[in-house]
């Protein structure tokens, strides 16, 4: 794909993402420093760029900082862009805890600070909000739709879970059980770690296959990130079976991936983490600074469903040109 | 008189291979169902060849590299790398057979490295592939841009998910090199050599081996090895992912090698009970994916299995058993 064509996507994509409305007339010129973890994967890659798009559609002028994740290079940028006179700092950051001293220094400088995609043990009133999605709702909705789908059928499912004891899996584990839970047609048979890698899931899903009667008695897959459900869907493609008819596959996060897995017709939905972090926070930042509005101390992104009548070739196009 | 046949007849690690295989029959049935599917053998036994065969790859060159008193921490950043490597050239458009060369050659620069740090610098083993370790992965990332490189070129694909004769193409191509690695170090001095090294470097370069050369070589072959484990994984999940392909693997791999009896102290070794140790470990695996236990137990109940077969290993509960008696500091040539 060539340059302008990137930046013709970029550039719809931004203006259609946003409501760009409101926070244009504020934030234009404003100086806007902004800590990322690192790139360790599509979505964060993703995150980056669609934060970079959003402050260019806002007249934001966005100074970037790769941490390499590591917190004492985040600090180092927070402190860095105090000492530039910022005007306000987005922090994505790589852990929970040791971010006291820091935010109580940008406070000082009266420079509001908004997290990202994470949140930090530190007393509420160091930072303005934060911008996270609902990993319980996400499983909701995956399971909602699994519900909705199979209808009084009943669906034997095979849960592949992300890497044990961590938050992403304890969410989304108990949010899709809480979706199924009272229905009593559909039920988890087998739930093993995948570790959330696509190596992992593939094996994992071969073993359920052999276990269940050659894939036979499997329903439905449900997988805590989609990198795991593309591995399943090789697996059960080897198998001799079809993805998406003889067994359905639904999965969180939405990479590109697994949109062109519905274009084939491999997988049945997706739940999107979205990247759009920055969208939301611009949008608080901007009425902050307008009339001293204080958002609420958490805002939640919209956990959407994609399903194959998405327009899942248009999707993969958008997200793939995003870095993910 | 029975500890002679048992001597004979059997070896530890072939006993703990049965043993673990018998423990996944008993917690699930159908293990040993085998069937016949789109021209290929399907079912639990032909997982672990399948899924085992990566480590296996790594363990032969890993084998190599602890005979000489070393080790390679640095083969699972490798296989990123070269996964990497010969996803992108793919998905620019080159050729299959350019691209897998071009990740082999990457592999083989990586050992050379390797090799160059131990034996020219003497930096120590594990401190040198420390190096890469953590490098290699960064490398990875930067050649796939922290994506996924994802991939439909059929030849690739071939080499991780299709099969020959009905086997899985990856267990085909871990056996032909053990087979050549075996062949290339027992039915020359090479072998010989190797264990000279790990028992005394000094006094094996002063009887007249050239120890340096021999070290880089087996540090290549180590690369090696994992630039091929780094393909099949690749093309096994059709895409490149750098930050996991191969994660924790060189510690399975040295694992394996332990397992098959080759001590960390170097000298006496064995590679084809180190390809034993890796198929250890991936039946523990496959048995525990099949036996459905809860994933929280998962590294507990193979924590438990690894001490249990490293204890009957141990000289001294070898004895007590009666199973065997291991001279294992003795370099015996065959």
């Amino acid at each position: 794909m060539n340059i302008i064509s990137k930046l013709a996507i970029a550039a719809s994509l931004a203006t259609a993402l946003t409501s760009v409305t409101i926070a244009q007339d504020n934030l234009q010129g404003l100086v806007v420093g902004f800590s990322q973890i690192g790139s360790e994967s599509g979505w964060r890659a993703a995150e980056t760029s669609v934060t970079k798009q959003q402050a260019e559609a806002l007249g934001v002028d966005l100074k970037f900082a790769d941490a390499q994740q590591k917190q004492e290079n985040q600090i180092k940028a927070i402190r860095g862009f105090i000492a530039q006179g910022v005007d306000a700092i987005l922090v994505a950051p790589v852990v929970a805890t040791g971010w006291d001293d820091v935010l109580a220094e940008a406070k000082e400088a009266e420079i509001p600070v908004l997290l990202l995609d994470r949140g930090v043990d530190a007393p509420e009133d160091l930072y303005l909000t934060m911008v996270a999605s609902d990993q319980v709702l996400e499983g909701r909705v995956a399971g909602d739709w699994l519900v909705a789908d199979v209808g009084d059928a009943d669906c034997k499912v095979v849960e592949l879970q992300g890497t044990v004891g961590s938050t992403p899996a304890i969410n989304r584990k108990q949010g899709f059980e809480e979706a199924i839970a009272g229905h009593d047609n559909i039920s988890i048979i087998r739930s093993q770690t995948g570790d959330f890698t696509r190596a992992k899931g593939k094996e994992v899903m071969e073993g359920f296959i052999k276990a269940e009667n050659g894939g036979a008695d499997i329903c439905a897959v449900y997988a805590h990130n989609d990198d795991m459900a593309v591995g399943a869907i090789q697996a059960i493609k080897d198998a001799g079976l079809k993805p998406g008819t003889d067994i359905k596959v639904v999965s969180i996060d939405g990479v590109p991936d697994i949109f062109s897995a519905m274009v084939a017709g491999e997988a049945n939905a997706t739940v999107e983490l979205t990247p759009n972090m920055a969208g939301p926070a611009f949008e608080a930042l901007a009425a902050y600074l307008k009339d001293g509005t204080v958002p609420p101390k958490t805002i939640i992104t919209e956990s959407k469903l994609y399903t194959p009548a998405d327009d899942p070739q248009g999707e993969y196009d958008t997200r793939k040109s995003l870095g993910y | 008189m029975k500890r002679l046949q048992l001597e004979r007849l059997a070896n530890p690690q072939l006993l703990a291979l049965v043993a673990v295989l018998l423990i996944n029959w008993l917690l699930f049935p159908n293990f040993f169902r085998i069937t016949w599917q789109d021209g290929r053998l399907f079912g639990s036994v032909i997982d672990v060849l399948n899924r085992g065969a990566p480590v296996a790859i790594l363990a032969v060159g890993m084998t190599a590299v602890i005979a000489t008193k070393g080790v390679d921490l640095s083969v699972g950043a490798i296989m990123a790398v070269c996964g990497a490597v010969a996803a992108t050239m793919v998905v620019a458009g080159y050729p299959t057979p350019v691209a897998v060369l071009a990740a082999l050659c990457v592999g083989l620069v990586c050992g050379l490295w390797n090799g160059f740090l131990v034996a020219v610098l003497d930096i120590q083993p594990i401190v040198a592939t420390l190096v890469l370790m953590v490098a290699g992965r960064g490398i990875a990332q930067l050649i796939t841009e922290g994506s996924i490189v994802t991939f439909n070129e059929p030849s690739l694909i071939f080499i991780g998910t299709g099969s020959f004769l009905g086997f899985p193409m990856a267990a085909v191509i871990a056996v032909v090199l053990m087979i050549l690695v075996t062949l290339l170090v027992r039915r020359t001095a090479i072998g010989l050599f190797i264990q000279a090294i790990g028992v005394n470097r000094a006094a094996a370069s002063l009887a007249g081996i050239h120890s340096r050369m021999l070290l880089v070589l087996v540090y290549a072959l180590s690369g090696f090895c994992a630039a091929i484990a780094g393909v099949i994984v690749a093309a096994d999940i059709r895409g490149a992912d750098a930050n996991n392909s191969g994660l924790w693997l060189e510690l399975d791999a040295i694992l394996a090698v332990v397992i098959g009896g080759t001590s960390l102290l170097g000298g006496k070794f064995s590679i084809p009970l180190a390809v034993v140790g890796a198929l250890i470990i991936q039946a523990m695996n496959t048995g525990i994916l099949v036996s459905g236990f809860r994933p929280e137990f998962n590294l507990i109940v193979k924590a438990g299995m690894i001490i249990l077969i490293l204890m009957l290993q141990s000289p001294l509960v070898g004895t007590a058993l009666g199973f065997f008696k291991r001279d294992s500091r003795q370099a015996t040539p065959k």
